[in-house]
């Protein structure tokens, strides 16, 4: 199992935040999340997933709960904290800031 | 980590230290659930159960490394390792039992010295007054004569103006050792006890457990209080722990006092040296001080002193605050202070006790002793390193199947932490059995025995867990440099063979042995220099005879003698001695030269002298009766003895030492001069060659001697000159003492070589521990030899097979692994060699006459070493000698 580059190991962080910044989901719902919108091209596979859902937990961004799913699983259900939005508004707006100075430079040199 | 994470982290990580299960058991419940959601969600797409399985199991990954990934991420791990790493540490341990044994013991050795040192420097040096409050800001006061080192006591009236005017001192008193006859019942024995002020028990925070301390004015007045706070153990062994003791009589020197304080358990009073069985006000003085009544007189320097300075006090300030009294009372009283200072030492400076004759040692101690730890952990070390290379697979195991360097070297640290706690707590077993064992170096005196213990407590212990961490650090990061450069597939092949000698990884070990030399030749060298000095002293002459000369003492302070009584028993004493068969001459003196007793002092004029201004010649002097100088073997360089005709009607005289005459007399013959002694001019008669007076070590000083009838001591000290050997002397003695009186009893009966070898006892003591700990050190640096030695060879057996399949004979071999070890050793020694020429020169006070690079003491130092090594090597060397070349080359 490869571990994922250091721009996925970033972003990934990220991503987890925003999934989970619209609902609380478990590790396998966030999972197909992730594959929907970066349709495969981050290449995140499951098990670089729970690690980093372990991580954020620790540092307080995320909660864990076990709830019951609606077709009657016992699943580990993820939220976003307090802090967990403060770091998702702090790395979308990094993000951003990045990324737009970033495609500034690509644009300057086709230009 | 920002604070407010703190809040959602730290729930986390207690629940998965404390319910690790639990936590895992969560985990796999979390990641079966993916599973089965994914198996559900294939099934759905139409794949067979079997293949739905085997997709899921494929997009998930390793279960095993992503369970232990969230563990790391978890980050509870360290705790959960050290856990782990101790079990498997211990585990360790007991798999190679020999291995242990002889690295802890190593360790205990090291850090145990090292324990018991401190625990002296402790108890004798920083923390000396057990029980005592606030011990830290307790400094020593004596005072100081301009233009001379070193201190004189202080008199009554001076400390009593101290005490008055210092504001930076919270509290200032007064305690003076002396010793006094006890009987109690049949038995009579001599006792230490402390005159003390009468602010001495409120001033240290003692609090007697049975009775009361003293009153505020106990100190006042001339034997006005005879009153007496007794020891706790005086009070349980002579005393049988009476309860109803408070109230009751004792003599001590023959007057009754009343008993009023029993002190409490474990506390010895406040002198190094000596453990004290009671304590009386000042104003008893003259009952235990010889001398007459010192309380009145400024000039009457007896009393020895302690401040504690208010907090926040510094040495300096107190210092200078006192100075500024000092002169002032110079400027009050030029007659008895003219000259005079008084000086502020921190208790392990203490000029008038124990604390100051030992320092010297304790401080060359300290040093010895980080030279023994140094050793025994270059030891532990290399037998780590060995064991690191017979584990090597091991490691390399552990780092194949993803362990981190970090972890194994926290693997390693571990272990080293074992090992060194193990041996602290051995070492400081082994510092409790020896916290005593210092007074067994040191003489008894006048038949107590001196006590001087070692503290163990929360400060020695601080010290020896930070040596235990030191230790831990070294014993780990020597292997964990082996790992550094650990090679998976090197290490996965099989065991390669070395050469004898081989590089690279040899050198550590190597580098290891030759630093152990280093030290113990260091060692070596300071105990041969110690002892060349101890033996330098004991031969130096110290200007009177030592051999057929005794000394002793009869107690008639103590027995109630007035002044004229007194020197009517001395005198028929002295008749009756003389008329005995073997006793050429016997004289009363009132100190015996090198004896415990101290000199009287006086400020001297001499006709035609003028002293340089501001300064007042203070010279010691000597009260003999007739005959001492023939009695003691001191020449005569002119002039004549004192006779039994210079009595207290005869005019006053003098015998002057050869080095005053040079002072003051600029060499001429002084004889018929004038000297004045305490106000009153003397006529000079004689002149004596010098001697030794205080100790052996001090160089010429201008010294005195006036008739005792002149300036009478009950309290003198008897010296016999006889070839009688000593038993006999005794018994005839005592029958003349107690054909005068048959109630008195004879002090210990010593010759004056005794009193010689008494006095040097601190160097004494300096030889014997350096020399124990010196040959300690020479035997881990041998055993270390050995080990690197007989690894090598074990190492190398295919090497040396082939040697003597090719025609190499049991000689070459022998030869090989000889010379190579001491190449090693001459490689530490001469390393050695250069450090010693620095360092011994720190040995300073402690030696006499001897030069610290003495080219004999460092080929001896060398001999020593070099034999050592050869004998460290001749069993590897014969195990390799012995090799079977037929044997190694078929395996």
């Amino acid at each position: 199992m490869s571990k994922p580059s250091d721009l996925v190991q970033g972003t990934l962080d990220m991503l987890i935040l925003k999934i989970l910044a619209l609902q609380p989901l478990n590790g396998w719902a966030i999972s197909q999340r992730l594959k929907q919108i970066s349709s495969d091209v981050l290449g995140v596979s499951d098990g670089s997933l729970y690690p980093a859902l372990h991580k954020l937990e620790h540092r307080g961004w995320i909660r864990a709960q076990w709830k019951t799913s609606e077709n009657n699983r016992r699943a580990r259900f993820y939220s976003l904290t307090q802090l967990g939005r403060k770091q998702l508004e702090k790395e979308t707006a990094n993000w951003n800031r990045v990324s737009t100075a970033i495609s500034c430079v690509i644009k300057l040199r086709e230009a | 980590m920002r604070i407010e994470q703190w809040l959602y982290s730290v729930p986390l990580r207690v629940r998965s230290f404390f319910n690790p299960n639990e936590v895992d058991h969560e985990l796999k419940e979390e990641l079966r659930e993916h599973l089965e959601q994914q198996i559900d969600e294939n099934l759905a797409r139409g794949m067979s159960p079997e293949d739905a399985r085997y997709s899921a199991l494929r997009a998930l990954g390793g279960i095993t490394q992503i369970e232990q990934q969230c563990r790391d991420a978890r980050g509870t791990n360290i705790v959960a390792d050290f856990g782990q790493d101790l079990r498997y540490g211990f585990r360790q341990l007991f798999r190679n039992p020999g291995f242990s044994a002889l690295a802890i013991l190593c360790l205990t050795l090291g850090i145990g010295a090292n324990a018991a040192v401190f625990s002296w420097v402790e108890g004798i040096l920083f923390r000396p007054y057990p029980a005592v409050a606030h011990q830290e800001r307790l400094f020593a006061i004596a005072g100081t004569a301009r233009g001379e080192t070193g201190a004189t006591e202080l008199s009554w009236q001076d400390f009593l103006d101290l005490q008055r005017s210092c504001t930076l001192c919270e509290d200032s008193f007064v305690s003076k050792i002396t010793g006094s006859t006890l009987s109690i019942g049949e038995r009579a024995e001599t006792a230490r006890g402390s005159i003390v002020s009468a602010n001495y028990f409120g001033a240290i925070g003692i609090h007697p457990v049975l009775g009361r301390g003293f009153e505020p004015d106990d100190d006042a007045g001339n034997n006005s209080h005879p009153v007496v706070v007794i020891s706790y153990q005086l009070w349980r062994d002579r005393f049988k722990g009476d309860p109803e003791i408070i109230g009751k009589m004792q003599r001590f020197n023959n007057v009754p006092h009343t008993i009023i304080g029993v002190a409490p358990q474990g506390f010895y009073g406040t002198f190094v040296g000596w453990a004290m069985q009671y304590w009386v006000p000042a104003s008893m003085e003259e009952t235990f001080e010889s001398g007459g009544y010192k309380l009145e007189d400024r000039g009457a320097r007896w009393a020895e002193a302690y401040v504690r300075l208010k907090p926040g006090a510094s040495l300096a300030q107190a210092q200078q605050e006192i100075s500024a009294i000092a002169a002032r009372l110079e400027a009050n009283y030029p007659a008895t202070n003219r000259g005079r200072g008084i000086g502020l030492w921190p208790l392990w400076q203490t000029p008038f006790n124990n604390a100051g004759t030992l320092l010297p040692t304790l401080e060359v101690m300290v040093a010895v002793v980080a030279f023994v730890l140094l050793i025994a952990c270059a030891n532990v070390g290399n037998l780590l390193l060995v064991r690191s290379f017979a584990r090597r697979q091991e490691m390399s195991v552990r780092l194949a199947i993803g362990a981190s360097r970090a972890r194994l070297l926290q693997q390693l640290f571990t272990e080293g932490l074992i090992l060194s706690a193990l041996g602290t707590a051995g070492g400081l077993v082994a510092a409790y059995w020896c916290r005593h064992a210092l007074v067994l170096l040191l003489p008894a005196r006048s038949g107590i025995a001196m006590y001087l213990p070692g503290e163990i407590d929360a400060r020695v212990m601080t010290w020896s867990a930070g040596i235990c961490m030191a230790v831990t650090l070294i014993v780990g990061l020597i292997p964990a440099f082996q790992t550094r450069n650990l090679d998976l597939a090197g290490a996965m092949r099989a065991e390669s063979s070395g050469v004898v000698g081989a590089r690279g990884r040899a050198w550590m070990r190597s580098g290891l042995v030759v630093f152990q030399v280093c030290l113990s030749f260091i060692l070596l060298v300071g105990a041969a220099l110690l002892l060349e000095s101890l033996q330098k002293i004991r031969s130096t002459s110290p200007g009177f005879a030592t051999t057929s000369v005794v000394t002793t003492g009869v107690p008639l302070v103590a027995a109630g003698y007035d002044v004229p009584r007194a020197k009517t028993f001395q005198d028929e004493l002295i008749d009756r001695l003389s008329a005995l068969p073997g006793v050429e001459s016997a004289a009363f003196a009132r100190v015996t030269p090198l004896g415990y007793g101290t000199y009287s002092s006086t400020p001297i004029g001499v006709d035609g002298y003028q002293p340089p201004p501001e300064e007042q010649p203070a010279i010691e002097y000597n009260q003999v009766g007739p005959r001492y100088f023939a009695t003691l073997g001191i020449p005569l360089l002119s002039g004549r003895e004192f006779t039994s005709t210079d009595d207290e009607n005869a005019p006053l005289v003098a015998i002057v030492n050869r080095t005053m005459t040079t002072r003051y007399w600029s060499g001429q013959d002084p004889i018929g001069r004038r000297l004045q002694v305490n106000g009153r001019w003397a006529r000079v008669v004689g002149v004596a060659a010098d001697s030794k007076y205080e100790s052996m070590r001090e160089t010429s000083t201008p010294f005195f001697y006036v008739p005792l009838r002149q300036e009478f001591v009950r309290a003198s000290a008897l010296n016999i000159r006889t070839n009688q050997p000593m038993p006999g002397m005794v018994a005839a003695l005592t029958r003349e003492v107690h054909a005068l009186d048959p109630n008195l009893a004879l002090y210990e009966m010593i010759t004056l070589q005794e009193q010689v070898n008494r006095s040097t006892s601190p160097q004494l003591v300096a030889v014997t521990l350096v020399s124990i700990l010196g040959v300690l050190a020479l035997l881990l640096a041998g055993v270390g030899l050995y080990g690197v030695m007989s690894y090598s060879v074990a190492q190398s057996t295919r090497e040396l097979g082939l040697r003597m399949a090719l025609g190499a004979g049991a000689a070459n071999l022998l030869r090989l692994v000889i010379s190579r070890g001491l190449r090693l050793t001459a490689g530490g020694v001469l390393v050695g060699i250069a450090a010693a020429l620095a360092l011994t020169r720190l040995l300073g006070k402690l030696l006499y006459n001897v030069n610290p690079h003495d080219p004999w003491v460092f080929g001896s130092a060398l001999a020593v070493m070099m034999m050592t090594a050869v004998s460290a090597c001749l069993l590897p060397a014969w195990r390799a000698a012995r090799t079977d070349p037929a044997r190694v080359l078929r395996d």
